[in-house]
């Protein structure tokens, strides 16, 4: 076993209740340890927390209880550490595409023409050579998240966050994207914290499937995907594949279920 | 017949846009050389533009006019350095929102106009007071429309801005800012306008230069083609303003059109 990289420990979050409502728990004491260079996914119905959890790795909201430790590190707040690629659209649309992936190495000081390879490899790997000089709004939005992922990684983060980052994207799209994430991830072996309620994209993408449960949301699964590696698209037909994907399937079921007679 | 939100080509737009002025000046013709309104009360457009081409010739009402768009844009340069700041913190902080909004959101129904007697006992009827005039209508306007823009920049950029490292400084200064730059050079174009309407009011009332003051002076003299003129030359001068903000604006934002 690698060594441990992130742990979340007891990680809850209960947000306040709106206009003098009951407080609303979306997340249980969650403990999760992460080892450098894997590929987890977590896999949920809408609602269950997942999302949450994932902020609060990233810095951006505050757990209610629990802590998240980097590198044996408290986190405190967001930080270039842990890059993050969300379900919106979020690239600056004042900046180029090059400008884009550029920015959090101009906020680390990185001089111009350090900047200048850098940005230049990045597009390279997400295939976007030829639009550098592009605007976000000019471009598709397959390839606004591929800019979106190019960003993040340019800045060379310990561990990298996605927030159902294809969530948005058609069928096509989102499964070119898949391969495109994989086969990054084969190639520099990344940390890699992926949310998602697909669970076809859940198995894809991971080395571990975590399961969690209904709101409020915990875990409920942590499931080991031994698929070997480069993985194909053509994958996803096959036995071990498809099996998986019934395990898990069911283990959604349930929880979108209750989910469902919650309301 | 057009349908709702159909968009109309560029020659036709033009066509359309010019036919209004056309009409509105055969409207004014016929009412004055018509003889339905009495010239007294209402000049023809042959005279007003014979006024104004005296006015320009042998009375150098050029100077008036240079010396109204100073007046303007001095007042309004500083309004906008003194507002812009403000309103930009006010947006990203919100204690100094809290503290500064209330006053401003009340400093803002104050009229500008109201304040002109006021600033003639302070200041005499100088340059000073003119300024005054276009920075106390024009600085409280800014200050709360920019901070309006910069309080609704999407959460989700400024959250992208932090998970790649940006400090606090770094939020304001590489997201705040540039993601509302446009509008508010949409917001100094408005205000812009409002404060045309400032300057003149202040040259009507105390002033010894100026459209204003040339106006005012027409009134004693009933020459309406003059009067006339000297507001036509304001709308004009408006027109060419805001043409010049809008193609600075898309020179310099030219992802908004992208």
């Amino acid at each position: 076993m690698t060594r441990t990289i992130l742990t979340i420990e007891n990680v809850s979050r209960t947000f306040p209740g709106v206009r003098g409502g009951a407080p609303v728990r979306a997340l249980e004491p969650t403990s999760l340890e992460v080892a450098q260079n894997d590929f987890i996914t977590i896999l949920g119905p809408s609602g269950c927390g997942k999302s949450t959890l994932l902020r609060i790795v990233a810095g951006l909201d505050r757990p209610s209880g629990g802590r998240v430790l980097l590198d044996g590190r408290e986190i405190k707040g967001p930080g270039a550490d842990r890059g993050m690629v969300f379900q919106s659209y979020t690239l600056f649309p004042w900046l180029t595409i090059a400008e884009n992936i550029a920015y959090g190495l101009r906020e680390k000081g990185i001089p111009k023409s350090e900047r200048r390879d850098i940005v230049a490899s990045y597009t390279d790997k997400v295939g976007l050579r030829g639009f550098e000089h592009h605007y976000p709004k000019q471009l598709s939005g397959g390839m606004q998240q591929r800019t979106a992922i190019a960003r993040a990684l340019a800045n060379d983060p310990a561990i990298l966050l996605l927030d159902e980052p294809f969530g948005a994207l058609d069928n096509q799209t989102r499964a070119l994207m898949q391969e495109l994430l994989l086969g990054i991830w084969e190639r520099e072996r990344k940390t890699v914290l992926f949310v998602t309620h697909d669970i076809e994209e859940a198995i894809f993408l991971a080395s571990r499937v975590i399961v969690m449960t209904a709101r409020p949301g915990r875990i409920k699964a942590d499931i080991p995907v031994e698929l070997p590696h480069p993985r194909h698209y053509t994958m996803k037909t096959s036995p071990e594949f498809s099996q998986l994907k019934a395990q898990l399937t069911e283990e959604i079921r349930a929880e979108a279920l209750q989910a469902d007679g919650a309301h | 017949m057009h349908r709702p939100l159909e968009p109309v080509s560029y020659s036709t737009r033009i066509v359309l846009g010019i036919s209004f002025f056309v009409l509105f000046f055969a409207a004014w013709s016929i009412a004055t050389l018509g003889g339905y309104v009495s010239r007294t009360f209402l000049a023809d457009p042959i005279t007003m533009l014979h006024d104004g081409w005296m006015l320009l010739t042998r009375f150098g009402f050029l100077s008036d006019i240079g010396i109204t768009v100073w007046r303007v844009v001095g007042g309004f340069v500083i309004a906008a350095a003194v507002a812009v700041p403000l309103g930009v913190l006010m947006g990203a902080y919100k204690p100094i929102e809290a503290f500064l909004e209330p006053f401003v959101s009340f400093a803002r129904y104050l009229p500008a106009s109201a304040f002109i007697p006021l600033l003639i006992l302070w200041a005499g009827i100088g340059e000073m007071q003119k300024l005054l005039v276009i920075f106390i209508g024009s600085v409280f306007q800014i200050i709360l429309m920019v901070a309006v823009a910069v309080g609704n920049t999407r959460r989700d950029l400024v959250e992208a801005a932090y998970t790649l490292g940006s400090s606090d400084r770094g939020i304001v200064n590489r997201v705040l800012i540039p993601a509302n730059a446009p509008d508010i050079a949409e917001i100094l174009r408005l205000v812009l306008g409002w404060a045309w309407t400032y300057v003149i009011v202040a040259e009507l009332i105390g002033s010894s230069a100026g459209i204003g003051h040339m106006i005012i002076d027409s009134q004693a003299l009933m020459a309406t083609g003059q009067m006339i003129f000297g507001i036509i030359v304001i709308g004009i001068i408006g027109l060419i303003s805001d043409f010049l903000f809008k193609a600075c604006n898309r020179k310099l934002f030219p992802w908004k059109l992208a």
